[in-house]
């Protein structure tokens, strides 16, 4: 007799924060939250994923005020915890050269459908790596290093925490099709399994810099390609909101669309897993000294349902004014239940969430330490 | 010899701030440490053999500026935070 596949029916949140990870199990409405935590009080968590090819292995990016970074994996859903046995590392370079050291794991993500185990995680200061056994140990990738950080110009000022590759995107029709976000530095492109790689910026301001139109140096905060219609990829960089539709190869700034008053500069986004057309931002001030907190004081979420034609505000349920939050990239998911939730995190440690595609938010966190990432399962 | 390990540290030594070492230089006496607690020498030294910048490493009471630091007999070894690991990375 056939196996009956369990169809998910509760969500789990998965909070890394500068001071440790934190759990959160929904009940089935998405009502109730119980909190398992915290887990690795005092570390610096960058990031925490659950494997959606198992629904049951976790990776965990680490590291702590004093100690070097490393890499936790749970194959329990985070009951319990073991170090990779080879975190991510540079080369040792001989004698008398500087070699790179791997500051902190940014951004971890799970591998092609096709291949179980394998994960990529990406670095500060950039750097590249991929794991077999499902991040027990790493390795390095080489054509990373030759065709996008040694290409990068060492006067780029590096962002507050350091340069990061934060996104790393596969094509679900093609394990070998990979896409690189590079903060500072720009979006990449590699056909072959990360052996080489090629920018992919064509059409995206950099404000920051005297070229007008640098083949690379960009700013991506984040990327994003749509598991439906993987020839779609949305970015939210420091200079705009942008689209492409492959093969083209010019980013279209759909942030254009966005009030002027509001503007569209922020850290994350979030596509809706059924829609290809639908996203949602979280704008911050970027204007003079660049605040990054919310517009105004008065938080909201931005929603486009045409790709990036026309956009709505959604603010029902957030805080009216003197709110000045700020959500990080990684801190921003949805859960993939019919209606979608939505999650964010801020820097605050507050988690907002809307059980109904972003139309009304309510608090269901507060008093964590400063948020770095949120991701959702349905488990 | 002594090794005296931070508390930071101490989720590799069982809970144990003191532990039994062996070796005739720094590096000697990590790669020791490191085979009965896998993991603990990365955490402390990073890929390039640098001391990372938050910790402090002292043989007796001098403080140790790289692996090839000799120890000798009767020496112990002290694997310490710096007061400047509460700074964001």
């Amino acid at each position: 007799m056939a196996k009956s596949v369990r169809r998910p029916t509760r969500v789990m949140l998965l909070v890394a924060t500068r001071k440790g990870a934190f759990l959160f199990h929904g009940d089935p409405a998405r009502r109730q939250w119980r909190l398992d935590g915290p887990h690795f009080l005092g570390c610096v968590i960058n990031h925490l994923v659950l494997d959606p090819r198992d629904g049951f292995t976790m990776l965990m990016a680490a590291k702590t005020g004093h100690l070097g970074p490393t890499v936790y994996r749970s194959t329990d859903r985070g009951k319990s915890w073991q170090e990779a046995a080879r975190p991510p590392a540079f080369p040792k370079v001989p004698e008398g050269e500087t070699g790179r050291a791997v500051d902190h794991v940014f951004g971890l993500s799970p591998g092609h459908a096709s291949e179980p185990g394998v994960w990529w995680a990406g670095t500060s200061p950039h750097g590249l790596f991929r794991s077999e056994d499902a991040g027990v140990t790493w390795s390095g990738i080489e054509g990373f290093d030759r065709d996008v950080v040694d290409r990068l110009n060492k006067a780029f000022v590096a962002t507050p925490d350091g340069p990061i590759v934060h996104s790393i995107l596969i094509d679900p029709r093609d394990a070998n099709h990979l896409y690189a976000g590079l903060s500072i530095g720009g979006s990449f492109e590699s056909p072959d399994g990360g052996k080489s790689w090629r920018p992919l910026n064509r059409g995206v301001a950099a404000d920051f810099l005297p070229e007008k139109d640098p083949e690379l140096g960009h700013d991506p905060h984040i990327m994003a390609l749509h598991p439906l219609m993987p020839d779609r990829l949305y970015q939210q960089n420091h200079c705009g909101i942008y689209r492409l539709d492959r093969p083209g190869e010019v980013w279209t700034r759909i942030g254009r669309a966005m009030p002027k008053s509001i503007g569209d500069i922020g850290f994350p986004l979030v596509l809706h897993p059924r829609d290809p057309d639908t996203l949602w931002v979280i704008p911050m001030d970027g204007t003079t000294v660049w605040p990054r907190t919310s517009p105004g004081g008065r938080p909201a979420v931005y929603r486009t349902k045409n790709g990036g034609q026309t956009w709505q505000r959604l603010d029902a349920g957030l805080p009216r004014r003197h709110a000045w939050l700020t959500v990080k990239r990684q801190a921003f998911a949805a859960d993939g239940r019919e209606p979608l939730g939505l999650y964010f995190g801020t820097t605050g440690g507050e988690i907002w969430m809307s059980a109904d595609e972003g139309r009304r938010w309510r608090r269901i966190a507060e008093h964590l330490p400063e948020i770095y990432s949120v991701s959702a399962a349905a488990v | 010899m002594r090794v005296f390990v931070a508390s930071p540290l101490h989720s590799y030594t069982g809970g144990r701030g003191e532990v039994a070492g062996a070796g005739a230089t720094l590096a000697e006496v990590l790669a020791d440490l490191d085979a009965r607690y896998p993991g603990i020498r990365f955490r402390v030294i990073d890929e390039q053999d640098r001391i990372r910048p938050h910790m402090k490493l002292f043989v007796g009471e001098e403080p140790a500026e790289s692996l090839a630091q000799p120890i000798r007999p009767g020496q112990d070894v002290h694997i310490l935070q710096a007061l400047s690991g509460g700074v964001r990375s």
